[in-house]
This record gives C-alpha cells, structure tokens and sequence, in this order.
C-alpha cells in the first residue's frame, strides 16, 4: 500500500529531514510512526502527501511512484488519501456539516448522496447532533473529530493522521485511537505520527520509529506481523 | 454472473455520470451564488469596488452615446445647409430674381431666396449694430445673394452642384456652409480614434482594479485555500469562486456605468431637445438602446472575468500546503 524505497529528503537550507528511510506497509496495516520532534514524522507523512517530493529514493502508493505523477494528477491522488491534521484543518466560517461535505463537494457528488455519506461519517464519530454547530463553538477533541470526519467522508483506502492526539487529554486521545482501530477493522490501512508512546505501546501494533531522519526501529506489538493482502 | 455485473456496473457509471454531470451544473450554482452572498456580505467594500469599475465603464459608454449622436445628427444636417450665391454687382433686381426662378425648376433645389443689397444692409443694420459703418460709405458695398436649399447632402453631389453654380454668368462666388458639417464629421472620426484609446486604457484600468481587489480576497482566504488543496480540490475548483466574483464585479459595474449613462442623458434630455429645437430639428437623444446595453452588460463580465482569471493565475498556484 505504502512503500518507501530509500528515501532521503533534505530541506532547501540543509536540514536533512530523512535519510534513507525503507519500509512497507501492506494493505489494510495499522503502524504507528513515531519519535522526537524534528525527527522527521511530518516529513514523511508530506512525502505521501505530496506536500513535499523526496530527492533520493522512491515512494510507492498504492503501487504508484509519486516521483512520477505531474502535479495535474496531484488533486486527484490526494482524493483517495483521508488526513488527520493536528491543528485540524478546518474552515471556520462554515459549520460542522460543511466541513465534512468539503471532500464531497470537490469531487462533485450529487446532493443526496453526499449528504447520505456526510451523516454516516459524522455518526461514526458522534457528532451528527452537532451537524449545525459551527466549529469554533465546539471542544478540541470535537473539532478533531470533525477532522476524522472530514478524512473518511469519501472511504479512502489510505488515513494518514499527523499528532492526533496532541491536544487531548489521555481518555480522550485513547478514544480517538479506538476510533483509528475501527477504521482499520474495515479494511483502511493507516498511518498515525505521534509522540505518546506510553499510548502507542499499549495498543500493540507496528511501530516505527524515527531518529534524526532514519528509520532506528521497526517493532511489532502484535504476536504475529500481518500478511500482506490480508486485512484485519 | 461475471457479465451479469458487468452490465450492472455499466449501468451505474452511467448513472453517476450523468449524476456528477448534472452536480457539475448544480455546483456552478452553487459557487456563483456563495461568490454573490461572500460580496454581498461585505457591502461597502464591494460597492466601492463596484463604483470604480463602474466610473471606468462609465466614460467610454458615455463617450459612445455622444458620439453616436453626434454623427446621427449630423447625417441628418441638411435641414440647415444652405447654398449662398454671390451675385455680380452689374446684375438687376429683375435679372437676380429671374435667376432665381430657373434655379427653383431644379430637383436638387427645394427653396430659392433673393436677398437685394439693399435688403442685405438693412439686415445687416439691423443685427450687427454697426449700421453707422455702411451709412459712412458712400456706395453700399454688399452684393445681391441668392440662398438656396438643396433638397439632398451627399457631400460630392454639393460639390458639384456648387461648381456649377459658381460658372453661372451673374454669380460671382458660390458658398456652401457645410463645410462645419465636414468638420465635425472629421473631428468625429479624430474623437472616435481617441475614445477606442481610451476604452482600451480604461479597460485596462477595470482588470487592474478587479485582479487587485481579487488578489486581497485571495490573501484573505489563504488558509481555506491550502485546506481545499489539502483534501483534493484542483486548481480550477479553487479558482472557481474567484472568477465568479470577478464577473459579478463587472456586472455589477457595468449596471452602475449603465444608471449613470440613464441619469446623464435623462438630465439632458430637456435642454438638448431645446437646443435641438433651435436648429428647428426634431431630433431625439439616442441612449445605448437594448442591444448596446446587453453587449455594456457582457463586456463588463468579461471584463471582470478576465481580470480575475490573471489574478487567480499569478497568485492561486502560489499557495500550497506546506
């Protein structure tokens, strides 16, 4: 689903964000990216993005090679990738509702079906009562619920979600997580960076971790590595 | 069962095509209408963006009309042209007024007047005021004129007409004032000139103020931008909003240069007619008229159209997430 073939990236000024990074990971995989700040998780998750364009090595998504799609495609590649930011990403002149439709809207659905799917994806993250409210009004750990919302509404294959948790008190970080966990259930092969590693290691699946722009570990807590074509 | 959803699965992307063909529509709607709501919600600044573009567009509309009427009118001069033959002073009262007479026979001749040099003093006595001055001569010193009509100005025919005249035995020199109607049309065709310049100039000046005012909307809404391009949207659905509202900025324009234009020439209506009145035509002041007014309407949509199109270009690619 997601392969890095050893890449490098060094930001215009000499920082060298990654160096030779080599990892896969298959269809329908749960991993989590960890380490210091500065250690090169948001890099990495840009690079999937195509925020970012590495200058060694190559990125494969979804058996695409990034280094080749011309930034016409770009629009269109990012459709199929859900994102979780940190600070959200929301738009705070519209309210709940219209932030998750955004996705939908620019990919053209008729109005009944992305409604349908608006609603789905805002009960799944418990704020269809909300629907009307207006972001600003609401708590941090619901604007990022809306985030996740926003991210799923149009059922990618790929959710990349960059400190999640950052803001959130403890229970509610492990809620978003159990959230993260019932996406991957369906079959959605994610990618969490985050620093809490108290929180991570509890919930026993891969984990990488980054140090100064290389890839130092790459651990299972799981008993057993997933198989690659088999989702979980 | 394989070619069973096949065909099903035709059947449906038909369906969604032609549903996403017609959200395609639904979705221009929709944008266009938020573009007017987002410029609707800020009524000063939008009206005052409005008014410079509609001052812009103003000028050379203002300058059409005039012009258009201007050459209307003076198509229609030869009411008032006139023909004046100077006689030889030799010739007679009896003489001038026989002349007179066969020059009336002509089709090209609608009206022949003989005015003798006696009446010509006593004219001149009577609006110059300087009548003291023709009384000190001893003889006078102003020829009999015959003042003629001619029924059609087609400036070569005139002149002709004019030649001819003038070999007459008892004339001495034949005038036509129509010259001031070829200067106008000449110093119309030197106006028409400059007022192409100056639509152009001002034409400039409309994409100018639209791609400005669209670039600060573009500054204000950044960080929406980044996050439309975070979640997939293209450059053309970014761009979309900016061009609607530059085309409602030259609407909006060109429907204030248009009440303007009305105002103007409905203030003017009544002491134009007057002067018109003067010149004893019965000639109407010419607005922009319906078509004239749709292709106004059109041209300052474009025109904002276009000006925004440049914005959007120069400054939309410019804002990636980073």
């Amino acid at each position: 689903m997601i392969k890095f073939d050893n890449v490098s990236k060094r930001y215009p000024g000499g920082h060298q964000a990654l160096s030779q990074v080599n990892f896969e990971l298959v269809d329908g995989e749960m991993a989590f990216l960890t380490g210091r700040s500065g250690a090169g998780k948001s890099t990495l998750l840009k690079l999937i993005m195509l925020m970012e364009k590495a200058q060694q090595g190559q990125v494969f998504v979804n058996g695409k090679n990034l280094n080749r799609m011309d930034a016409a495609q770009i629009p269109f590649y990012r459709r199929r990738i859900g994102v979780v930011f940190q600070d959200h990403q929301l738009l705070f002149d519209r309210n709940v509702f219209d932030n998750v439709a955004l996705p939908l809207q620019i990919e053209g659905y008729p109005k009944h079906e992305a409604d349908r799917r608006v609603r789905a994806a805002l009960d799944k993250v418990g704020l269809l009562k909300k629907e009307k409210m207006l972001p600003i009004t609401l708590s941090g750990g619901e604007q990022q619920r809306i985030g996740i919302a926003r991210a799923v509404v149009n059922r990618p294959k790929i959710l990349l979600a960059d400190e999640p948790t950052g803001n959130l008190d403890p229970e509610l970080a492990a809620e978003i997580m159990h959230l993260f966990e019932q996406f991957n259930q369906v079959g959605v092969s994610m990618l969490i960076a985050s620093h809490d590693l108290s929180l991570i290691t509890r919930l026993k699946h891969r984990i990488l971790t980054l140090d100064k722009g290389r890839l130092i570990q790459d651990a299972y807590h799981t008993a057993m590595p997933p198989q690659p074509g088999v989702s979980r | 069962m394989n070619t069973r959803k096949r065909a099903s699965g035709a059947k449906q992307s038909q369906r969604t095509a032609r549903g996403a063909l017609q959200s395609h529509w639904q979705q221009h709607l929709k944008t266009a209408r938020e573009s007017l709501f987002r410029l609707l919600s800020t009524p000063a600044a939008t009206l005052m963006t409005i008014a410079v573009i509609g001052i812009a567009l103003l000028l050379p509309s203002a300058l059409y009309v005039s012009m258009n009427n201007l050459q209307a009118l003076s198509g229609g001069i030869n009411v008032g042209s006139q023909i004046s033959l100077y006689l030889n002073e030799d010739v007679t009262y009896e003489e001038a007024f026989q002349v007179s007479e066969q020059l009336l026979q002509r089709d090209q001749i609608v009206s022949a007047e003989y005015i003798s040099p006696t009446q010509a003093a006593a004219e001149f006595n009577a609006h110059s005021g300087l009548g003291d001055v023709i009384d000190a001569l001893e003889s006078n010193p102003l020829p009999g004129v015959i003042v003629l009509s001619p029924s059609s100005i087609d400036s070569t025919a005139a002149s002709a007409l004019l030649e001819e005249l003038g070999s007459l035995p008892e004339v001495q020199s034949a005038q036509l004032d129509l010259q001031w109607v070829e200067r106008l049309q000449a110093f119309l065709q030197l106006a028409q000139r400059a007022s192409t310049g100056l639509m152009l100039i001002l034409a400039l000046a409309v994409l100018f103020v639209v791609g400005n005012t669209i670039r600060l909307a573009i500054e204000g809404r950044r960080a929406e931008i980044v996050v439309i391009k975070l979640v997939g949207g293209t450059n053309s659905y970014v761009a979309r909003p900016f061009l609607y509202a530059g085309a409602l900025y030259g609407l909006g324009g060109s429907i204030l240069a248009w009440l303007l234009l009305s105002i103007i020439l409905l203030s003017l209506r009544g002491p134009a007619n007057e002067l018109l009145a003067l010149y004893s035509s019965d000639y109407q002041l010419q607005g922009l008229g319906t078509a004239n007014s749709l292709v106004l309407f059109v041209l300052g949509s474009l025109l904002g159209w276009l000006g925004a199109f440049i914005s959007v270009r120069q400054h939309l690619a410019a804002i990636e997430p980073r």
